[in-house]
């Protein structure tokens, strides 16, 4: 069962330069840009369906974004949108089987969550001044909670995407054992068994197509599959047929990468959206701060 | 020694990510049947009752993926 990060293509100078999650990054800013080009394109007075699909995505992110950070703060919506195509990108790349997902690696979410770091220092710099900015630091909870910050969203994001991949391996190798358990002791009862097997599944199959019901199906379908695995390995077509691996693992993945993934990218998104809202107020309620001077 | 390390290190893995577990199974259930009560008085709000119940489980979820990530590192990255 192998668990390991991303490999490390290019070590330069005491760092890696290129790894499996660069590339990852790149494909999926590769794809993203592909996307926004041909979505882009030719945009008509009465749309296409693609256009009226794309038109309706950007509205309900602006719809999102207004209601999150209000109406003034609506300029950050070609940030969240790409901050947040890029996390369901990063997390989705990695079902292609090519790369790696580009999450499941602890330096794209420190990034990303250092990056929201330092809007929200800057953008309180801006609105309310140094001084005032490092007078929010003399009681040390204020350090605490700034640190705290960063970290919690990074981990959280990193921590669901890896732990789903380690958890989708580790089923795969208990699946993979599993069946060549199954197939192996069929197999090594010769072909008797093989063929008792055989005629089980096919009587199976018979009574599940007759009767309309699901279960003597599913069991006809196992039953068959092994016999036939067996009768292959017996002929010594092949040495080891892991037939198990096939539907498990899917539906697993369903839900860890696409659900997760999803999940993962909004949370990042929306607590983006309210900590950089929060530092920027909007204009008036800055001149009554300033005016109270709070 | 190693063996001494390796086999505490997996124990170590073992416990935190049982008692990792606790925390957020006993917020998100009090969490989601909050919303499901809101959703029972008011159908009509269900939707956002929804996703902000599916945003506030992801948020407290983030302890129990904390002590997932210190148990997965404890048992591949100790050797």
């Amino acid at each position: 069962m192998e668990v390991n990060g991303p490999k490390v293509y290019l070590r330069l100078g005491g760092m890696n330069i290129i790894t499996q999650t660069t590339a990852a990054s790149f494909a999926v800013m590769l794809l993203l840009c592909i996307a926004g080009y041909f979505l882009g394109r030719n945009l008509k007075k009465r749309p296409g369906r693609m256009q009226v699909l794309t038109e309706k995505g950007v509205s309900m992110l602006y719809g999102l974004v207004e209601e999150t950070m209000g109406k003034h703060n609506a300029y950050w919506t070609p940030y969240i949108g790409a901050l947040f195509l890029s996390s369901l990108g990063g997390s989705l790349i990695g079902m292609t089987g090519i790369f790696r997902s580009a999450t499941s690696d602890v330096s794209t979410t420190i990034t990303w969550a250092l990056m929201t770091s330092f809007l929200v220092w800057g953008c309180t710099i801006k609105n309310s001044g140094l001084k005032s900015f490092l007078k929010g630091y003399i009681n040390p909870l204020n350090i605490v909670s700034d640190i705290a910050q960063p970290v919690s969203m990074a981990f959280r994001h990193f921590g669901n995407i890896m732990g789903g991949g380690v958890l989708t391996s580790i089923l795969y190798t208990g699946l993979a054992g599993l069946s060549s358990l199954i197939v192996g002791a069929v197999r090594s009862n010769g072909w008797l068994v093989t063929g008792v097997t055989a005629l089980a599944g096919a009587l199976l199959l018979l009574l599940g197509f007759k009767k309309k019901k699901l279960a003597p199906k599913l069991f006809g379908a196992v039953f068959a599959a092994v016999a036939v695995a067996a009768a292959l390995e017996l002929l010594g077509v092949f040495r080891e047929i892991p037939i198990l691996e096939v539907g498990i693992p899917a539906v697993l993945s369903l839900y860890f990468d696409i659900f997760s993934g999803g999940i993962q990218a909004l949370v990042f998104s929306l607590l983006t959206m309210v900590y950089v809202g929060m530092a920027c107020p909007p204009r008036e309620e800055k001149e009554k701060q300033e005016k109270t001077g709070n | 020694m190693g063996e001494i390390v390796r086999a505490a290190a997996v124990l170590g893995a073992g416990l935190c990510m049982g008692i990792g577990a606790i925390g957020p199974a006993l917020g998100e259930g009090n969490a989601v049947g909050k919303a499901l009560e809101g959703m029972a008085r008011q159908p009509e709000a269900a939707s956002t009752l929804r996703t902000n119940m599916i945003l506030g489980c992801a948020i407290t979820e983030s302890t129990g993926i904390y002590s997932l990530v210190i148990a997965i590192l404890l048992i591949f990255a100790v050797r």
